[in-house]
């Protein structure tokens, strides 16, 4: 090592990976992360992948790109701009300009910026970085197709070779940030154990990319993070999806009672449903419905036989499930209904991440029909939101609907093993033997309004419920108006009173200040990111973002009203802001909003809350 | 389970609920020939699910002793398809008709079908929408007038079991709503059959469709225009007894015994139980007209029965993995300690 070596000591560095749909960006970007966690960093990652599964080789609408945040500590976003960008080709390069920081090192594979691709990108000219006045980036020119051919000359084919560029890429990333080869090893090894040949020419291509980063140091930056210990114990990295199967299955085994899921494939939740029909030997039982409607029917007759029984879905999917969550609201039965919310409306962008199904969520259904709607904050967050869910939707029988979003659902973090000891106990109302004397099924426990559980198989209290209104004493089918008035009122105190039950709101950041930022579900990364970046400038903000929308914590109202200002920054054009007015009278929050699709970008939510906190609106 | 030992009557199956159908109504017989069925079945009444959608047939669960769902429009498939997966041990009965599952629920009809989820299907069919008061439905024949069709309808009907059968239905029947001595023992068939079973029940709406079926079904001419088929039994009926179906060639004809030539030996033998559907199909396909129309159990096939597939299939993932909390599992996966 000669002292022309520029090493870039950083607290944080975003890199992003880019390429066409099957370059395999999304793996090794993966793979980046998780070799990342697995050396003590912090990170967040952001999968950002078009519709298409194989859109024309090397045009603008077929770029994938995965970008991450690494950091040592204080990682909440994947980052708003990029240090490291690898483009495979010209048209990654240039989706990807506009995400890059003046100074950050581009790595292309020359072997694919020949004249053809960059007109297949639309280039005019041969300089696509002059063309996109990339003027003060460091380029890596690295024939990467070519060394790639060249390090399995004889063992491998031309177009193992070409499947392998992304490893190759992986290699010189890893050279760059100063990493060791044996994790990606070890997880090359895992993911191709039963191919031999494919694993040993990956393996030759990632130490290939590794030295050619080498031999070249002396003309690029290259960075090292620090890196800290967190909290001891055992991680894993995952991703919202994943958290969310999981936060189900361990509400299935606090409460006892066997986990059913019926969903239908739709982007970006049906990991979901793959992450729970593959443990079987947890014993989960999933179908893969016929559409979205018997998605959720199959749930609810699967929650009265008494499963924990969830369906999950996105925004489309919830629009055509609508009826039949009314008919868990009328019905008073448990229900987890997640809604991976995508852009809309209708097909809308079906890879890309929004918050505009709150109102759907809160008022999609007819009549009076109220459900608990709850959301997750970030991709490990979604394991105790799905479980938070569960055990509302057991101990209330009452639907509950999980807005988590494409950001988080795809996203992911080092996450901590938790110990389920130390999560609440999930008690449902089963009825008991000494009930039976004159039970009818909508008697209620007076504290909360919750009817009790009698599940099919238990002997004495067999009974009908279903769509119609019920008489609130005898159960029958009651049409008197008086009741229904009643009944319509008894289903929203019960939905109010779980108000009693959920945890109050936080506040974070300067509790003092004058200015209130307010957030719910996925942007706690940015905006909390964002909070900091204001705090770290000496002023004072305050941070409250709601998990838990409806019903709202109990001490929501005091801290909305406590503050002078108060602005509600969400991806929507202010279905949260709107909702927290009609519910609090007199309350005006300033707004903040933006419907792109696309992740917020720290550096303009600081510009617009620091617009707040020094009276400039 | 003492109670399982308990003998049960129909009664203990009947609700208390007053019966609030029309006067009439071939809904009635249904109800009454299933609490004996259930009786002969001996299942006790809280082991049952009675599950349905919406419509006059969807009525039923409510004046059922047993735990009953009364849900939304068309889903009463999907429903009882959760009921079932969730607790196999349970019995599992979805009451519907011809709207509520051939119309809005067709797609969750085919496909619980097709799993061949074990549930046993009651569809009330009576060619038109009762409880809307008066519009045709997916089983009405062309050119009905209804007060949705003034000038009757342009369009054909689905024939139930030609649906079933093209679903890859493994058990289904046909009655007469009316037919108190048959049809117990063809639900109580279909009960016991593993698998989704569909019974069509032919059924008289005394409001809106009056009469429909009497030209097949009257008593006068029901034996000529009607066969009760059973499995392994020829295939005879008539008042006298004496006309009999033969195949000729593709073609099903009838033909009268000791005419022509044709003597018994002739006349086919029902098996319900092969698994080539093409015979059940042309035989449930016959109208009335030409052919009699055939009641009875026209196929009962053994099948795979998803709920019980799904079952086996969990416990062979269990034998070939040990982990059985989440804890255990994840600790199972790409995991790293931070010491």
């Amino acid at each position: 090592m000669t002292e022309k070596i520029k090493i870039k000591e950083l607290e944080r560095v975003v890199i992003r990976f880019s390429g066409d749909s099957g370059d395999g960006m999304q793996l090794v970007g993966t793979m980046f992360s998780n070799l990342s966690a697995e050396l003590g960093n912090e990170i967040i990652t952001f999968p950002d992948f078009p519709a298409e599964i194989r859109a024309p080789h090397g045009t603008l609408s077929g770029v994938s790109g995965f970008q991450m945040q690494v950091g040592s500590k204080n990682v909440y976003t994947p980052g708003d701009k990029a240090d490291v960008l690898v483009a495979m080709n010209p048209a990654a390069l240039k989706v990807n300009a506009q995400y890059l920081k003046p100074d950050s090192v581009v790595i292309i594979d020359t072997d694919s910026f020949q004249t053809a691709d960059l007109e297949k990108a639309l280039f005019k000219t041969d300089d696509p970085f002059k063309e996109l006045g990339l003027n003060s980036v460091q380029v890596v020119a690295a024939a990467i197709t070519q060394m790639c051919k060249d390090s399995l000359e004889g063992l491998s084919d031309n177009k193992q070779a070409l499947k392998s560029r992304n490893i190759f890429a992986l290699g010189l990333v890893c050279w760059l940030f100063n990493r060791p080869l044996y994790i990606v090893e070890k997880l090359l090894t895992a993911k191709f154990k039963k191919k031999a040949d494919i694993l040993q020419a990956n393996l030759l291509v990632l130490q290939a990319g590794f030295n050619y980063g080498h031999n070249i140091h002396a003309s690029i930056s290259s960075y090292r993070i620090e890196t800290i210990s967190h909290k001891k114990g055992f991680y894993t990295d995952i991703n919202g999806n994943k958290a969310t199967a999981y936060g189900l299955i361990a509400a299935s085994e606090k409460a006892g009672l066997p986990l059913f899921l019926s969903s239908y494939p739709i982007t970006p939740a049906t990991d979901i449903m793959q992450e729970l029909t593959i443990r079987k030997e947890l014993g989960v039982k999933v179908i893969q419905a016929e559409d979205e409607i018997a998605g959720i029917c199959m749930a609810i007759g699967a929650s009265f036989a008494g499963n924990l029984a969830a369906t999950s879905t996105s925004g489309p999917g919830l629009a055509l499930k609508s009826e039949a969550l009314g008919l868990a609201v009328m019905a008073e039965i448990p229900l987890v209904v997640i809604d991976v919310q995508r852009s809309g409306p209708s097909t809308g962008l079906p890879t890309k991440s929004e918050q505009t199904d709150l109102m759907q969520a809160l008022y999609g259904r007819n009549g009076e029909s109220p459900a608990v709607v709850i959301s997750a904050i970030s991709p490990t967050d979604c394991f105790d939101a799905a479980f938070w869910a569960s055990k509302i939707a057991l101990e209330h029988l009452t639907p509950v609907i999980l807005l988590t979003d494409g950001y988080i659902a795809n996203g992911s973090s080092a996450w901590q093993i938790p110990e389920l000891e130390e999560y609440p106990e999930i008690k449902p109302p089963f009825v008991k033997p000494e009930q039976i004397e004159g039970w009818t099924p909508y008697q209620r426990n007076p504290e909360n309004d919750v009817r009790y559980w009698a599940i099919p198989g238990t002997e004495g209290f067999a009974h009908r419920i279903g769509g119609l209104e019920k008489n609130s004493v005898t159960s029958a089918i009651s049409t008197d108006p008086d009741n229904h008035q009643e009944m319509v009122i008894l289903r929203q105190e019960k939905l109010d009173k779980i108000a009693n039950y959920i945890p109050l709101q936080e506040v974070l950041g300067d509790e003092d200040a004058d200015v209130l930022v307010v957030g719910w579900g996925g942007t706690f990364g940015h905006l909390y990111e964002a909070v900091q970046t204001i705090q770290n400038t000496g002023k004072k903000v305050a941070f409250a973002h709601f998990r838990f929308i409806s019903p709202l914590p109990k001490n929501a109202e005091e801290i909305l009203r406590k503050y002078k200002k108060v602005i509600v920054i969400e991806q929507n054009l202010g279905q949260f802001a709107g909702y927290l007015r009609a519910k609090i009278g007199g309350f005006n929050p300033y707004q903040f909003n933006r419907v792109k699709g696309q992740p917020f970008v720290v550096a303009r939510l600081v510009e617009e809350i620091s617009k707040i906190i020094n009276n400039e609106l | 389970m003492s109670s399982e030992e308990k003998k049960y009557v129909a009664k203990d199956y009947k609700s208390s609920q007053l019966v609030r159908w029309c006067p009439g109504c071939g809904d009635y017989g249904v109800l009454n020939n299933l609490h004996k069925a259930m009786s002969e079945l001996g299942v006790a009444p809280h082991n049952i699910a009675v599950i349905s959608g919406i419509g006059c047939s969807s009525r039923l669960p409510y004046y059922m002793n047993t735990y009953g769902f009364h849900t939304i429009h068309g889903r009463g498939a999907a429903i009882a398809t959760g009921v079932k997966v969730a607790n196999p041990e349970l019995s599992v009965w979805l009451s519907t008709g011809d709207g509520d599952c051939l119309a809005i629920g067709g797609n969750h009809f085919i496909h619980a079908v097709r799993r061949n989820v074990d549930i046993n299907i009651i569809l009330m069919n009576n060619k038109i929408y009762g409880l809307t008061k008066g519009q045709y439905s997916p089983t009405s024949d062309r050119g009905f007038v209804s007060k949705s069709s003034p000038f009757g309808t342009v369009e054909d009907p689905f024939r139930p079991a030609e649906l079933t059968l093209g679903a890859r239905g493994q058990f289904f029947a046909r009655i007469i709503d009316t037919d108190v001595k048959n049809s117990p023992e063809i639900m109580v068939a279909a009960a016991k059959h593993k698998g989704t079973s569909v019974i069509e029940v032919i059924l008289n709406c005394v409001i809106f469709n009056d009469g429909i079926n009497e030209k097949i079904i009257a008593r006068e001419t029901r034996s000529d225009k009607t066969i009760f088929l059973r499995h392994g039994e020829k295939m005879i009926f008539g008042k006298d007894n004496n006309k009999g179906i033969i195949l000729d060639g593709f073609e099903l004809k009838v033909v009268t015994l000791g005419e022509n030539g044709y003597t018994l030996d002739d006349v086919l033998v029902h098996d319900a139980t092969t698994s080539d559907p093409t015979l059940h199909l042309k035989l449930a396909l016959m109208d009335g007209l030409s052919l009699p129309a055939a009641l009875g159990i026209i196929r009962d096939v053994t099948a795979p029965v998803y709920d019980l597939e799904m079952e086996a299939q969990i416990e062979s993932v269990k034998k070939k993995r040990t982990e059985r909390t989440l804890k255990e599992f994840l600790m199972s996966g790409d995991v790293w300690e931070v010491k």
